[in-house]
């Protein structure tokens, strides 16, 4: 098992400095995700979700361990590698969507390949199969205040999956929408890990989301209990 | 580079007034740069009208004190002179005040051969010399008043008075159109003779004399043995290139120029400074996006290089439109005060200049917000919205 995984964390620590005192928020943590799973992050606010998944995700660095994603070391790169790294194997969805405001929803699906060498017409092709597959072809030049918080985040996970990356991390995906908005995102991420087998760490606080993987992992103070979805 | 233009362009209606704004001001800066720039050489002159081998011969404390004739005659003498002519400046005006003309007073048979870039038909030149009120004009100064071979025209002096009369208008003969290669086109030049001999406030006084050197690299000894000639007399006399004469002219009108141009230096400070805070403003709110757009890839260079192209193309945008409006002004203030200077428009070399600024300005507006931006940690950048 411990050999087929996609992601691996050994010892895996993480301080934050608050003024003169030290925040120990993870430490020590160990964890192996499989290719193709669904895995559910639960656990009270503050308890380091996000920080573990944005240690995944290559955007914040362990204070102590190592990380090793498909068999690479992402602790150890410099931050050049690792933004280079992040553009092709990391999809990030926000709570928050985080779309650029002054861009289109096919501007902003197209921003990630802006950083390859594809040529405008394929960049524009493959955001928009980005979108068709978000169901949101028709809202292709619609801003995102021109949409609904459900369409922008579908906007958001378009973005996310359009350099087909090895990892889509969600963070709290579904906080800021109504349940019905909510479970159509759910669906889509479900469809994404079923039917194109992307791998997905979905960080939520909401159990009925959480029902949606495969498997859910509980972060507690800094230490994870691992159960199986109901 | 240019699949970045879509998001610089969409960054810069982000907020469609605050950009207007600062577009206005950064337009106007560039505005007040490019006229700075024309009224700088317009009034430190145009060197370029002056022949190497002429030298002006004036009184010692200012050019608008005047010489004895006999003066002419003892510098005609002068070792290494190929000729001397006398010039006067007679203040004219055409009709209304506001028509002011350069008309110099000269020593007629003289003038041709010391200028000798000033060309008129053989028939021209000889009516010319031959009548005493005749007068000839530039091309664009009779054009500019529609006068004609044979015309009389009445020209007034702002400076001397007729002795018969008690009035100040002499009037003139058109007896030709001349063509200088100097770029003089409006200037009119008459005998002074007639201007002598009429006028009540001085009599054989001229206002400076103009000599032709043999050999212009011994122009400096020649003016000095012409000065030596009136040394210890009552007037003493002062004789220079015919180009730093220009720019001696040029300098009293310069002290104007340096003030207004440190006025606008000034003014581009402030501009550079309002630009900056802007562009601050506008990327600080902005740390949530930048922290987006990290996480998706870019680089901290590439955040960079957006964000100062997204200045520039400010700077960019608005600099060119004010150079470009300060062009079209200085063919206009060109047109209006052509009897004074020779303007030539706006200088070529200011939209070089003017390029350097743009970049200047945008780099330093976002040198604040990139170091922001570049020391930002993208989980910080994300935890701001
Ligand atoms: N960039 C940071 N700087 C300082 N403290 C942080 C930072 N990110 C998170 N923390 C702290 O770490 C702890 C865990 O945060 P987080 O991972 O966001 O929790 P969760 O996502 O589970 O709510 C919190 O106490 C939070 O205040
Ligand atoms: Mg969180």
């Amino acid at each position: 098992m411990a050999d087929e995984s996609l992601v691996r964390l050994r010892g895996v620590a993480k301080d934050y400095k608050r003024g003169a005192e030290t925040v120990h928020v993870l430490h020590a943590l160990d964890l192996d995700i499989p290719k193709g799973d669904f895995l559910a992050l639960m656990g009270p606010s503050g308890s380091g979700k996000s920080t573990l998944l944005n240690l995944i995700g290559g955007i914040d660095r362990p204070t102590a361990g190592s990380i090793e994603i498909a068999g690479i070391r992402t602790d150890a790169m410099s931050d050049g590698d690792l933004g280079r790294w992040r553009a092709n194997h990391v999809g990030f969805v926000f709570q928050m969507y985080n779309l650029l405001p002054v861009l289109t929803a096919e501007r902003n699906v197209e921003l990630p390949l802006l950083l390859t060498k594809l040529p405008a017409a394929e960049r524009r092709k493959r955001a928009n199969a980005a979108l068709g597959l978000v169901g949101l072809s028709e809202r292709a030049q619609h801003k995102p205040r021109e949409l609904s918080g459900g369409q922008e985040q579908r906007v958001g996970i378009a973005r996310a999956i359009v350099s087909d990356p090895t990892l889509l991390l969600c963070d709290e995906p579904t906080g800021d929408l109504d349940r019905k908005s909510g479970d159509e995102i759910l669906d889509l991420l479900q469809a994404l890990n079923q039917q194109q087998g992307k791998t997905i760490i979905m960080v939520t606080h909401d159990p009925h989301a959480a029902a949606r993987a495969k498997h859910v992992l509980h972060l507690n103070k800094g230490q994870l209990g691992r159960e199986a979805a109901a | 580079m240019l699949k970045y233009l879509p998001l610089l362009w969409a960054n810069l209606g982000r907020k469609r007034l605050r950009t207007s704004l600062t577009l206005a001001s950064i337009i106007v800066a560039f505005l007040l740069f490019g006229l700075m720039q024309t009224l700088r050489v317009a009034m430190t002159g145009s060197p370029e009208l002056a022949g190497i081998d002429r030298l002006i011969t004036m009184h010692k404390t200012s050019f608008v004190q005047s010489l004895p004739l006999a003066y002419l005659n003892r510098v005609k003498g002068v070792d290494g002179i190929v000729v001397a002519t006398s010039q006067d400046w007679f203040g004219g005006i055409y009709q209304e005040d506001k028509n002011q003309i350069a008309a110099f007073a000269v020593e007629a048979p003289t003038f041709f051969e010391v200028y000798s870039e000033y060309q008129l038909t053989p028939e021209e030149k000889q009516t010319f010399l031959q009548d005493r009120t005749g007068v000839i004009v530039g091309p664009l100064l009779a054009e500019r008043f529609k006068w004609k071979v044979g015309d009389t025209i009445p020209l007034r002096s702002n400076i001397w008075t007729r002795k018969d009369d008690g009035g100040n208008v002499w009037p003139m003969k058109i007896a030709g159109i001349y063509q200088a290669s100097n770029g003089d086109n409006q200037s009119m030049y008459f005998h002074y003779d007639y201007l002598n001999e009429s006028r009540r406030e001085i009599r054989d006084m001229i206002g400076w004399v103009v000599v032709k050197v043999k050999d212009p690299d011994r122009s400096a000894d020649i003016a000095r043995a012409i000065d030596d000639l009136f040394r210890n007399s009552s007037t003493e006399t002062k004789t220079s290139t015919e180009k730093a004469f220009i720019q001696g002219f040029a300098n009293q009108m310069g002290n104007i120029g340096k003030l207004l141009t440190f006025v606008a230096a000034a003014v581009f400070f402030t501009m550079l400074l309002v630009t900056a805070n802007t562009m601050g403003q506008s990327i600080r709110e902005r740390f949530n996006e930048i922290g987006v757009m990290k996480t998706l890839g870019f680089s901290g260079a590439g955040v960079t290089f957006l964000i100062i192209a997204e200045a520039i193309l400010v700077t960019g945008l608005g600099g060119l439109i004010g150079l470009g409006l300060a062009a079209l002004a200085s063919k206009g203030i060109g047109a209006a005060v052509a009897q004074f200077f020779p303007v030539l428009g706006m200088p070529s070399a200011t939209w070089g200049i003017g390029v350097v600024l743009i970049l200047l300005l945008g780099g330093l507006a976002a040198a604040i917000p990139c170091a922001q931006a570049s020391r930002l940690k993208i989980v910080d950048a994300l935890r701001k919205s």
